[in-house]
């Protein structure tokens, strides 16, 4: 259950933000996962709920957004695109395993509104 | 209402530390091995057998992460190896911070190898850089042959896998080739030890293959 480090760690990055930005309350925030990362979104949402009742900075009906990203891999043999299914690292067009990530293992804050 | 657009990484404070981390074991010339697994796969047992083969001049030292206890650190300090715990008090997973104040516990001028034994965790541990040269993770026949595709981050990430308690196979339905499958799958470029921690079954081309490493970064700090 890293989830509750995660979110503390985000916490910690909208308290800079927040007062850089002079916002005294924040009403959502929007993160970035990609499905190759081992972040249980409903633990984030857990997570995040159990913070947004200790920390002033959240409103109390504050909310967390979360989009996933695909896992998405390049072939370096014949530079196809492809989804990684099942965690299957092999090229659908020519078979390659020489597999670079694209994208997958985003774990980031997007954005957050607050006033 | 105000919009404000971030795109910080969550574990920048993480990555960051791991970066200062890295560069001080780069300076230093010395070999780091993040050491992971599930419980029970035996991961300080297979350290010990480790212990035993070092070969003569090899320095190593040892990072004990576990949540409370300080058992396995006990065991390493028994056989005359710098050891340091670190209890994460709860926390399912080591840091990249909470590295860096247990390195000013030892001389590291007088250290080749760092063996950084994480928490029994396939799923946390996977997502926090310590500043580590290689991940290994050990995966024990008796857990099954299910487990990389179960946990595929840790697999992907790491450069070694050993396929702990060999000796057991005739005892379980884990299927070798299977196992090896799916590895390949998600990790072409891993390398399988299939090995026994309590015959020392395989050790030798795993220790090898550690010994190899450490050469290599001696090397490349003295360029």
């Amino acid at each position: 259950m890293h989830e509750y480090s995660l979110v503390g760690g985000v916490v910690k990055q909208l308290q800079a933000s927040a007062a850089e930005n002079n916002i005294k309350q924040i009403s959502r925030v929007a993160l970035v996962i990609g499905k190759l990362t081992m972040a249980v979104p409903d633990a984030l949402q857990f997570s995040f709920e159990a913070f947004r009742k200790e920390e002033p900075l959240l409103k109390e009906d504050a909310v967390l957004e979360i989009r996933e990203e695909p896992v998405i891999g390049e072939c370096k043999e014949c530079q196809h695109r492809f989804e990684i299914k099942d965690y299957e690292f092999i090229c659908p067009s020519c078979s390659s395993v020489n597999i670079k990530l694209v994208s997958g293992r985003e774990l980031y804050i997007d954005y957050y509104e607050g006033e | 209402m105000v919009k404000v657009r971030l795109a910080t990484p969550v574990l920048q404070d993480n990555d960051e530390a791991a970066r200062e981390n890295r560069e001080l074991f780069r300076e230093r010339g010395i070999f780091v091995l993040n050491l992971m697994s599930s419980p029970g796969s035996g991961k300080t047992t297979t350290l010990e057998r480790t212990i035993e083969r070092l070969p003569e001049g090899l320095r190593l030292a040892v990072i004990e992460g576990d949540i409370y206890t300080t058992r396995d650190a006990d065991r390493i300090e028994a056989r005359g190896v710098p050891v340091v715990q670190i209890n994460t008090a709860g926390a399912c997973h080591l840091d990249a911070r909470m590295i860096k104040p247990a390195l000013g516990d030892f001389d590291l001028g007088a250290i080749d190898l760092l063996i950084i034994e994480n928490v029994g965790n396939l799923v946390c541990p996977a997502e926090f850089d310590l500043g580590e040269d290689a991940r290994a993770v050990v995966l024990s026949v008796t857990e099954g042959d299910d487990k990389p595709m179960k946990y595929p981050l840790i697999f992907r990430l790491a450069r070694v896998a050993l396929v702990n308690k060999v000796d057991l196979l005739p005892y379980t339905d884990c299927d070798m080739e299977q196992l090896g499958r799916d590895m390949a799958l998600i990790n072409p470029e891993l390398e399988v030890f299939p090995v026994s921690a309590r015959t020392g079954q395989g050790f030798t081309l795993w220790m090898d293959w550690l010994a190899e490493q450490v050469r290599n970064k001696q090397a490349a700090s003295q360029r």
